[in-house]
């Protein structure tokens, strides 16, 4: 596919260590000759994005476990030790806790992007479906990460999350009991929590490399979904790609230096300032922002095993994209009516956000009720049913088509642009 | 389905979620009145006068019943923090009694405080706290600024982001110190609690703690309730965040950086995309290794 030069070592050691570990040909196909559609825009830059937030988790992350005892007398006192004694210890710490959002920001958005580009549908349903994977590590790694600081609401979130196994019938009870080591949230508890929390992000980083390695294998989607036929129609990862890569990671990076130096409390919840007192339950307890859709779809239903099944369903229906979009054409682009029905899946979705910071009361939670039979129904109905009736606008015959002509279709009339020969 | 039944399935629901049961929301209290504060905005520092003033008002009154246990008397001549010497934190350190030991003989024993001593708390656990103080705990005041707050609600939170509101705790202790007053005709205040307007419920366990003139200033500032109320709060969130001055002096240096980093990136993006973007169908896939050449 590439058609790219291909690496070759000309100093005596490159040509004496390729024959035996071709890890030079390997980097320099997979991140400089890899051709990429020339026709990605900025929002490809978030796949460069995550990779980056993923390092710089794990970084500050083995730093702060250097300062950090998991244990329940502990714990808070050394979180505080690290704000107060060690040396940038804030700095560390505000960068990991902000750092977990806006792993979150990027993976919503690249998420986002896969379903407006159709970048789900063959070939790269694995790619695909190893990105669900990689959120759902996400989600159990950010959650157990939460209860480390051991204040108020990382106790109680352990509290309540763990006891949403405790719906399942028969082993439901055992399950919560193995889950926390004891009888209740406690030591033990904080302990495996802290282990797996260490545990998970190299699991995340060997997942993201499969994740790498099925994209090469099937090549980038690009906005017009159509795949490249040509070399005009790509260009080299590097210095094309990486250059717009590291422009919008450093954009990023200054967005996220906003809420690290400025307001780095401001994602956060007062009462994990307060140690976890077992005794008293906080009037109001919320996840981080970034799960409160799911926990939204969670608290709506008024039948916990029910609950319990939506909240896992919302996040694993992302899986079965693939297949329950029927639809040939990839980009939303091309597809005005999923275009239309998309947009309203990211305001419910935004909207169940809100909801889910509420008191679940009143019109709250008939609001989140009717949110959440439209976010399954987007994927139960409407997207099986769009690909039967929708009439999708035509595609370019090419990338380079509809670069050159600005989108518009071969045997669509009008001009091409002034002083492109076409 | 009537609101009243909805209210109770959620609120089940909300119970059997959490295992526990959640009370039903405290009556609304007022928002706080927002307060000008030095460490506010981009280029926020403490006032270490300030701060010496705030601490002042927790050693002469605060301290009788809240602990700072996270807080060392050498965190006083910290750089950011209230601007006392070494030799001033020493000295202040040794008014104060700490307990030490066991000695020799296996027996505790009182001695002056040290520099590097944390400070002693008023009770020597919770248990004697609740006897003393008829049955209410004074929190620990070591984070108790960034530990409390208050709903801003849609959609000023959003615009907090912007102009980096962060100083929703302080606003709340000084608003608390300042709210003390007769309960309505209507209220019914449970015994051992006292009124306070901003004070979630209203009912406080906590008696009003301070009333004007009660701590003395030197240097001339007004020895009123509201002027404690904003100096006490400072210094606890000095306390709670001792590195806010580092934070946002570092904090510009890293977006001045960040901002040029950005800017000399986007060049070099438009550089490397300039010839693709202008002559797109000239454009023949090139090996990197071809650059320059």
């Amino acid at each position: 596919m590439s058609g790219h030069a291909t690496y070759e070592p000309r100093s005596p050691f490159m040509k004496w260590m390729e024959r035996r570990l071709p890890i030079a040909s390997l980097v320099y196909s997979s991140f400089i000759a890899y051709p990429t559609p020339r026709n990605l825009n900025y929002w490809w830059t978030f796949g460069g994005i995550l990779a980056f937030m993923l390092i710089v988790q794990i970084v500050t992350g083995v730093v702060l476990a250097m300062h950090y005892t998991p244990n329940v007398n502990l714990a808070f006192n050394s979180v505080e030790s690290i704000m107060r004694d060690v040396d940038y210890g804030w700095l560390l710490r505000y960068i990991h806790s902000n750092g977990a959002s806006f792993f979150f920001v990027a993976v919503y958005i690249h998420i986002a992007r896969g379903m407006y580009y159709g970048s789900y549908k063959e070939p790269r349903e694995v790619l695909w479906i190893l990105g669900v994977i990689l959120f759902l590590l996400m989600v159990v790694t950010g959650f157990m990460g939460y209860v480390l600081p051991w204040g108020q609401m990382s106790f109680w979130a352990a509290t309540v999350i763990t006891n949403l196994f405790s719906a399942i019938p028969a082993v439901g009870g055992g399950i919560v009991t193995w889950l926390w080591g004891g009888y209740a949230v406690g030591n033990p508890t904080l302990n495996r929590f802290y282990s797996l929390h260490y545990l998970l992000p190299f699991v995340i980083a060997g997942v993201v490399v499969l994740h790498i390695w099925a994209l090469h294998m099937v090549g980038q989607n690009n906005p017009t979904g159509v795949e490249p036929k040509t070399e005009k129609d790509t260009v080299a990862f590097t210095p094309y790609a990486t250059a717009k890569d590291a422009f919008f990671v450093g954009l990023f990076c200054i967005v996220f230096a906003w809420f690290i130096f400025y307001i780095p409390n401001y994602l956060g919840h007062t009462d994990n300032y307060i140690p976890a007192n077992p005794g008293q339950t906080p009037t109001h307890i919320v996840p981080e922002w970034y799960y409160l859709p799911f926990y939204a779809i969670l608290r709506g239903i008024p039948n916990k095993l029910l609950g319990v099944i939506a909240l896992a369903s919302s996040i694993l229906i992302l899986a079965f994209m693939p297949w329950l979009d029927t639809s040939a054409v990839r980009s939303a682009k091309y597809r005005p009516l999923y275009r239309q029905f998309l947009f309203i899946f990211f305001a419910v979705v935004i909207g169940l956000g809100y909801l889910g910071s509420q008191e679940p009361a009143g019109g709250y939670v008939i609001a989140a009720r009717l949110f959440t039979v439209y976010y399954f129904a987007f994927f139960l109905i409407i997207l099986p049913l769009l690909g039967l009736f929708e009439r999708t606008k035509p595609l370019p015959n090419s990338i380079s088509e509809s670069v050159l002509r600005k989108g518009a279709p071969i045997g669509a009339s009008g001009p091409p642009p002034a002083g492109v020969k076409a | 389905m009537t609101s009243h039944r909805e209210l109770m399935t959620a609120l089940v629901l909300a119970a059997a979620v959490a295992g526990t049961a959640i009370p039903a929301r405290a009556q609304e209290a007022e928002a706080p009145p927002l307060q000008q504060w030095s460490f506010a905005g981009p280029f926020g520092q403490y006032d270490p006068e300030q701060l010496q003033r705030g601490f002042k008002i927790y050693r002469e009154v605060c301290s009788t019943c809240h602990s700072l246990k996270l807080l060392s008397f050498r965190n006083l001549s910290d750089p950011g923090g209230p601007g006392f010497t070494a030799a001033q934190a020493a000295a202040i350190a040794a008014t104060f009694q700490v307990t030490d030991g066991p000695n020799d003989q296996g027996q505790m024993f009182q001695r002056p405080g040290k520099i590097s001593d944390y400070f002693p708390p008023p009770f020597a656990n919770d248990q004697t706290a609740r006897a003393a103080l008829g049955g209410g705990l004074p929190p620990d005041m070591s984070t108790l600024a960034k530990a409390r707050g208050y709903d801003r609600g849609f959609p000023w939170f959003i615009f907090d982001a912007f102009t980096q509101y962060q100083e929703g705790g302080p606003d709340y202790i000084h608003a608390i110190l300042n709210g003390y007053a007769d309960p309505p005709k209507d209220f019914a205040l449970p015994p051992g609690t006292h009124y306070n307007k901003y004070f979630p419920g209203h009912a406080i366990a906590m008696p009003k703690p301070i009333n004007d003139g009660q701590v003395k200033f030197t240097d001339g500032t007004p020895e009123t309730v509201d002027q404690y109320g904003r100096d006490v709060a400072a210094f606890l969130m000095w306390a709670s965040e001792p590195k806010l001055d580092e934070r946002k002096r570092l904090g510009f240096q890293v977006m001045i950086y960040l901002i040029v980093l950005s800017g000399l990136l986007y060049f070099t993006k438009k550089k490397i995309w300039h010839e693709v973007e202008l002559h797109p169908e000239l454009e023949e896939p090139r090996a990197p290794t071809e650059y320059g050449r």
